[in-house]
């Protein structure tokens, strides 16, 4: 029986709403195969992964840890998208920042001064706008495609940092591993609890969210980068400068993408290393998507991605599964995402073909 | 059934109880529709009556829900495009899907399911196009040729196939008025042969020229068939629209300062085939309302963007109320007092997924007291966007739907709406009443005609001769990138126009055309 998409004659409300539900669904039903795949009681593997991280007090705190970064990227991310512009290598802003910020640290934290985390988040920001900037110049410039170069700036930043941490920036007292020293407090991010790892830079990312909230809905210039996502010669009917929105679109997601690497830094790692991120960079791609490019939307996915890796984490200890089935299921989760939201523009409609062929007809 | 068969002739296709609906919306319901064969059958309505969907349903690309068509007085399912050519129906598209970057034959050969050599497939074309009076060299590039010529690839494409009814979806929307007079002839000659065609349209003097039997429909819905030529053009307007139409009210006008001017504006083209303007000069004067006529495709949409200030020319080639405009930006433009309105609603004059409200910022925000600090101002938008909705009658949904929930008149009442109600001294209109219902047409000329008699210097871009004619007060006519001088339109006569959109470069005009 053949499978036809039939256009809505408008966006179902309803399945603006639903779609990610549904995606979720779909996404654990494909963890259950996959766990039932490997020899692992499904139902026991799913609430090692999805229940069992939502236990304890300190879990709850590592949550939120974990999900801040992703909604702070994500959000930058939604910006970007929104504006039809595609920053895959938030990844690399990333690591930018927590390069830029932790010079900044490793020069400065012996001093001390109150100035320190606040030069840092700073530099930390701006090191992943200049590094968002590269692919976006590089887009206005020459139209290349700013998702391979944004994609490919992601694998040299991984090697700066990798060069920085196990040549001139290593820790010299630290037996050789690839490491920074250790920040001092006058470095890293005060705690909002004792008794977890809940750092100021949850906070953070709430803000980031509030202003996203106010940025997209009711300034100008939000309205601008929306109209020039949606229809980009309406966009130059309004008058909107489409190279200056790609350039703010690629900014604003590297800052925070930036600031979101600093923040790792100056929080729960405490150093620089040479791997600072589980994917945060492309696993934000997942939360924004996940979250409708709404920064609400996305301050909930970014909970749900972070549950996926705390309970992978879980499940390697307890399930002794590789984390790569983590991964692949954030690949689902993303797949069925995108697959879902085509459910809001067209419904699915079972064609009942009557089959009487036509004399003549082959 | 009213179409009984006069003279006795065999009914090609008969369509019975046709329904098809999408979501809510019935596009066709419970239609019944029946060609003879040798005859011309005219299908008309208003854009939105259902005669799109009546087609694709004819020609197999939509499954109707519910009903039963017969040919040659055989029940069959059209399942497929393929299926409808294999029966023997033929489609001419109302646009053309040809590459420009190939040949005449070639781009036949894409179309034709079997393998057959290039040059077999050149001497068929010239056999038909010498056979049927329809001029085409199979050597030519898609590119090098007239809309005109395009449309005879297409014909020819679909005689090919020996079709015994041919569907022609509004064939001389995109013609000259001498192009569309050897359409006809062609069509006379095909009808003679005994092929039967459908023949789709909302131009009433075609259908009485043309046709002899007429279906009307409306809101998807046949309301009458009719003998065509028994009728006159008010009767079937009034069929079609369900009502009187209303005539617009104008007086001569007085030109009073130039607002626009283009001094010798000369631009690339934008893209790849697109078309250059060359030497472009005219003037615009306060109180009128000047039109320009053309073929689509020789530019207007170049000319339109670096009216609008979309795209940037010499400072001095534009000049807007005395003072040089090339290089502003369309938002400079407007705080000069220009307004303009593109030919494309949906994606450029409006954003589809936008509500109303924000549709008015988007050509409001620079100048319209919308914004503060650059926060938007979101009541002031919805009030503008509902006194615009009062002032054009623009019918919605809701409070404030989304601009893709209008139908494609209101639509276009709530973006000339916008546009006036900014009280601009010049205001470019690019295709005013393209695809719009016979009411909203007459509503945006009725605002465009009383604009100007505020004032304010109107230009209006327009295919649409008939539209031209009913509000212009000068006309100038543009072909190939160049625009003729703007001359009064009491002047000139439809084939003089019709002349200089066709011949306006005899050197770009084909020989085959003109030998007739």
């Amino acid at each position: 029986m053949p499978i036809e998409l039939e256009r809505r004659s408008e966006p179902s409300r309803a399945m603006m709403l639903a779609s990610p539900a549904i995606a979720v669904v779909l996404t654990i039903a494909a963890a259950a195969a996959l766990l039932a795949a490997v020899g692992v009681n499904p139902l026991r593997g799913l609430a090692v992964y999805f229940i069992e991280p939502l236990g304890t007090s300190w879990s709850l705190q590592e949550l939120a840890v974990k999900a801040s970064p992703l909604v702070m990227i994500a959000v930058g991310l939604a910006v970007c998208f929104r504006a039809n512009t595609w920053n895959i290598g938030a990844e690399g802003q990333y690591l930018a920042g927590a390069m830029l910020g932790g010079w900044f640290a490793l020069a400065y934290h012996a001093t001390g001064a109150w100035w320190v985390l606040p030069g840092m988040l700073l530099l930390g920001a701006l090191g992943g706008v200049l590094y968002a900037l590269l692919p976006a110049v590089l887009r206005v410039l020459f139209g290349a495609s700013e998702i391979l170069t944004s994609l490919m700036l992601v694998y040299v930043a991984q090697f700066a940092l990798d060069y920085l941490v196990r040549g001139p920036w290593r820790d010299p007292h630290g037996f050789n591993f690839p490491q920074t020293v250790t920040f001092e407090p006058a470095a890293t991010m005060p705690l909002l609890l004792s008794g977890g790892r809940l750092h100021v830079g949850v906070l953070l990312a709430l803000l980031a969210v509030a202003v996203a909230v106010v940025f997209l809905g009711t300034t100008l210039r939000g309205f601008e980068l929306r109209v020039v996502g949606m229809a980009p010669r309406a966009g130059r009917f309004a008058g909107f400068d489409d190279r200056r929105d790609i350039l703010l679109a690629f900014a604003v997601s590297g800052a925070l993408a930036g600031l979101a690497g600093i923040i790792e830094v100056a929080g729960p790692i405490g150093q620089l290393l040479p791997n600072l991120s589980p994917g945060y960079g492309f696993a934000a791609i997942i939360v924004a998507f996940l979250g409708r490019l709404n920064p609400l939307g996305i301050l909930v996915a970014g909970f749900v991605l972070a549950l996926s890796y705390l309970g992978g984490e879980q499940a390697q200890i307890a399930l002794r599964v590789p984390l790569d089935l983590t991964i692949v299921l954030q690949g689902v989760l993303l797949f069925c995402v995108l697959a879902c939201d085509t459910l809001i523009l067209y419904r699915v409609r079972l064609l009942r073909l009557r089959h009487r062929t036509v004399p003549g007809v082959p | 059934m009213a179409e009984a068969a006069p003279g006795g002739r065999r009914r090609v296709l008969e369509a019975r109880g046709i329904v098809k609906r999408f979501g809510d919306l019935v596009a066709n319901d419970h239609i019944d529709l029946a060609v003879e064969e040798g005859a011309i059958h005219a299908l008309l309505g208003e854009n939105g009556a259902g005669k799109s969907t009546l087609v694709k349903v004819l020609y197999g690309a939509l499954q109707p829900d519910d009903g039963e068509i017969f040919w040659q007085g055989a029940k069959v399912e059209i399942a497929s495009p393929a299926v409808a050519r294999a029966l023997g129906i033929g489609m001419v598209f109302q646009h053309f899907s040809l590459f420009d970057a190939l040949t005449v034959a070639e781009n036949v050969a894409l179309g034709l399911p079997t393998r057959e050599p290039l040059r077999a497939i050149a001497a068929r074309i010239r056999e038909i196009s010498a056979a049927f009076g329809l001029p085409l060299d199979p050597a030519r590039y898609v590119h090098d040729l007239s809309v005109g010529e395009r449309q005879r690839i297409e014909i020819v494409r679909c005689l090919l196939q020996d079709p015994k009814l041919i569907i022609m979806d509004e064939p001389t929307s995109v013609l000259t008025p001498q192009e569309a007079d050897q359409l006809f002839e062609t069509l006379e000659r095909l009808a003679g042969e005994g092929r039967a065609i459908l023949y789709i349209t909302h131009r009433l003097e075609e259908v009485r020229r043309l046709c002899e039997r007429a279906t009307v429909l409306r809101q998807g819905r046949v309301v009458a068939g009719v003998s065509a030529r028994a009728e006159t053009a008010a009767s079937l307007a009034r069929l079609m629209v369900g009502s009187d139409v209303k005539a617009i009210e104008r007086q001569a006008a007085r030109a009073g300062a130039p607002l626009l001017e283009l001094r010798r504006l000369s631009l690339p083209p934008d893209r790849v085939l697109g078309m250059a303007l060359a030497d472009v000069s005219l003037i615009v004067r306060a109180g009128e309302i000047v039109a320009i006529a053309g073929v689509a495709g020789n530019g207007q949409g170049e000319l339109f963007t670096a009216l609008s200030g979309e795209r940037a020319s010499p400072a001095e080639a534009v000049l807007i109320d005395g003072r040089p405009a090339g290089q502003l930006g369309i938002t400079d433009r407007r705080r000069q007092g220009a307004a303009f309105v593109p030919e494309e609603r949906l994606g450029h004059g409006a954003v589809p997924r936008l509500t109303l409200s924000e549709n008015v910022l988007l050509s409001r925000h620079g100048s319209g007291g919308l914004t503060r600090l650059g926060f938007l101002l979101r009541q002031r938008a919805q009030r503008l966007s509902a006194e615009i909705c009062a002032a054009f009658d623009v019918r919605k949904s809701g409070r404030d739907p989304e601009a893709a929930s209008l139908s494609g008149g209101n639509l276009q009442k709530f973006v000339v709406g916008r546009e006036i109600l900014a009280r601009p001294r010049l205001l470019v209109v690019n295709q005013p009443s393209w695809g719009v219902d016979v009411g909203a047409a007459v509503t945006i000329r009725q605002a465009l005609v009383d604009l100007a008699a505020q004032g304010a210097a109107v230009l209006v871009i327009s295919q649409d001769l008939d539209e031209i004619l009913e509000i212009a007060d000068r006309i100038a006519v543009i072909s190939h990138g160049r625009l003729s001088e703007a001359l009064p339109a009491l002047s000139l006569s439809l084939e003089r126009i019709g002349l200089l959109m066709g011949g306006a470069h005899p050197d770009r005009v084909p020989e085959a055309v003109d030998a007739d």
